[in-house]
């Protein structure tokens, strides 16, 4: 169960963590500047347990793992877009920052508002409204990378990248 | 038979493949820079057991400085000795002479037919080449770095076919800005585009240069355009590696866009996204604070000949800044040796040592507080260049040395007509 923080579509790399901002690999202060000055309230208010939701493209823009990695070291539980931007996907999927596709549930949720989200079946349900929503499957080898708990996970596993 | 990318991955496996299919690719080269390599040794680290592990191939590993070169804050260049170690200890060559989508080419490592993987969203700019080449994140390069390979899914092709005239005072840069208004800032996501059609049959490297590079603006994997004589003539004296000439054979394309150029005018993608496409002459009443030529995307010995040629003689608007920096070295001496570095200093700018520059609004001209930039850049993101009330433009280097000439928005014919009349 988590809060809801709804952003719009297009939600560029930039926006989650500013170029002047991203020079270090320390996962305190990439939290701190998650979204610093698109969304000035998130990285203040944002608890562990909450749930971003993205319209189109979320993540568009340039290829820094520190955008998805600003957003999992606030402990975000899942974000859940209407699409993603491919890299962007790619990177989350890779450090363990769960992602899931759900228009229907983007476009019935509202900032603000409570979810509650299966990360293993893609069952989302909207605790304010009571509605129910399925998130589109993942693809067998994402969903293998995913199972194992990211691309370093998943090679340790099985030895080697096949 | 397929598009150019199938080619390319049943070329690499030495089996047909088809979009959709999921496979694990032995790379040709891995690319990171100094902002995005951290990252990449971090988990490099975890995946070879700690410093003991080392890179599949050291001389097709490569770390580009370009992003913040000369370091710029002491946080920098803590960054760059912690990477420059990195390097040493696994006995790779750090390259600093410029930005590592113009080096790599230039050191003759993007060949076609090859698979690159780059921690740089514009590492689709290879593509150019007929390469496949793309940008990841961190962790996937740590990862190619440790074991030579990625894993990818064959993408769709958008058949992107041009055609038609290029009118005077009209540019690749201004095509691909007509391209992106068409398919939208995501309208390639997970797919790649193929660019054919006389437009790019006639254009130099450093024109289809500029059209890979801004596949990714499109959210594209790739920005593929099939190696002919043009590139064979480029490549000539960079690498002795052989190589296919691989083209679409019977492709099965998700889309075909045509765009004839022949009407086209110059255009500027205002902020904050590079879809939002206007043609100059209908944006010249922007105020603008600074002009900037440069970047992976139009930072080329052609890119600086056109600026110089409507800077000769002239001097830059007295309210306005203007930052020019060089791609690569060698474009620096190139355009040292032709006096294109005298014209820009003469008129006014500031010549910057060659590297990314204001792009990621890290040094050499950030934006203060509501000012705006008219730019070559591929990327007018809110904040991009300093402040996150600052504004970029986009447009070709003729409309950035217009409008450094007038100190708005300018329509470059407006010059290039003043002159053709003089
Ligand atoms: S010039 Fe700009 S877009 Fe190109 S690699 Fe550097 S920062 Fe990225």
């Amino acid at each position: 169960m988590g809060r809801i923080w709804k952003l719009g579509d297009n939600i560029n790399t930039d926006l989650i963590i500013p170029g002047r901002y991203n020079v270090t690999t320390d996962h305190a202060q990439l939290a701190k500047y998650c979204l610093y000055e698109a969304y000035p309230e998130f990285s203040q208010q944002v608890k562990p347990g909450d749930i971003v939701l993205g319209g189109h493209n979320f993540g568009c823009g340039s290829s820094r793992e520190h955008a998805p990695t600003s957003i999992l070291a606030n402990k975000v539980k899942v974000v859940i877009a209407r699409s993603f931007a491919r890299i962007f996907y790619r990177n989350a999927v890779n450090i363990g920052l769960p992602v899931l596709v759900c228009e229907e549930a983007v476009l019935n949720s509202e900032d603000g508002q409570e979810l509650d989200v299966n990360l293993e079946t893609g069952e989302i349900r909207n605790l304010t409204t009571g509605q129910t929503f399925q998130a589109e499957p993942l693809d067998p080898f994402v969903a293998r990378i995913v199972a194992a708990g990211g691309i370093i996970n998943y090679i340790e596993m099985e030895g080697t990248l096949r | 038979m397929g598009t150019l990318a199938e080619e390319i991955f049943s070329y690499k496996l030495g089996r047909p493949v088809h979009a959709g299919e999921t496979v694990v690719v032995d790379v040709d080269h891995v690319m990171s820079h100094d902002t995005t390599t951290p990252l990449a040794i971090k988990a490099f680290a975890k995946l070879t057991g700690q410093k003991t592990g080392k890179v599949f191939d050291s001389k097709r590993s490569h770390i580009v400085f370009d992003h913040i070169i000369p370091a710029a804050t002491i946080a920098a260049a803590t960054l760059h000795r912690e990477v420059r170690n990195f390097a040493k200890e696994q006995d790779i060559s750090i390259l600093q002479e410029g930005i590592c989508h113009q080096v790599m080419p230039e050191k003759g490592f993007v060949v076609p037919g090859s698979v690159i993987v780059g921690a740089d969203s514009h590492s689709c700019t290879y593509g150019a080449f007929g390469a496949f080449g793309t940008g990841m994140g961190s962790t996937d390069i740590g990862v190619a770095y440790a074991t030579g390979r990625s894993w990818f899914r064959v993408p769709e092709t958008i058949n992107v076919n041009i055609t038609g005239t290029l009118p005077a005072g009209v540019y690749a840069k201004d095509v691909s800005l007509e391209i992106v208004r068409h398919l939208g800032v995501d309208g390639a996501n997970y797919r790649a585009i193929e660019y054919t059609g006389e437009v790019i049959e006639n254009f130099s490297m450093s024109e289809r240069m500029t059209f890979s590079n801004m596949a990714i603006e499109m959210g594209g994997k790739a920005g593929l355009i099939a190696a002919d004589e043009t590139t064979r003539a480029w490549l000539q004296g960079r690498t002795d590696q052989e190589y296919p000439l691989l083209r679409a054979v019977n492709p099965h394309y998700e889309r075909v866009i045509e765009i004839d150029v022949t009407n086209l005018k110059p255009l500027v993608a205002c902020p904050p996204d590079v879809n939002i496409v206007h043609p100059a002459e209908e944006v010249t009443n922007v105020k603008i604070d600074e002009v900037f030529l440069g970047t992976c995307t139009n930072g080329r010995l052609d890119d600086l000949e056109i600026a110089a040629g409507i800077l000769a003689g002239r001097t830059i608007s007295p309210d306005i800044r203007m930052v020019v920096i060089p791609a690569s070295r060698e474009i620096y001496l190139e355009a040292m040796r032709l006096g294109y570095l005298e014209i820009f200093s003469r008129a006014g700018a500031s010549v910057g040592t060659p590297g990314c520059g204001p792009c990621i609004g890290r040094h050499f001209g950030v934006l203060a507080p509501g000012e705006r930039a008219m730019t070559t850049m591929n990327r007018n993101f809110t904040g991009r260049m300093g402040d996150p009330t600052a504004e970029i433009y986009l447009g070709s280097p003729a409309t950035v040395a217009a409008t450094a000439l007038t100190g708005y928005i300018t329509d470059p014919r407006a010059i290039l007509l003043e002159e053709s009349r003089a």
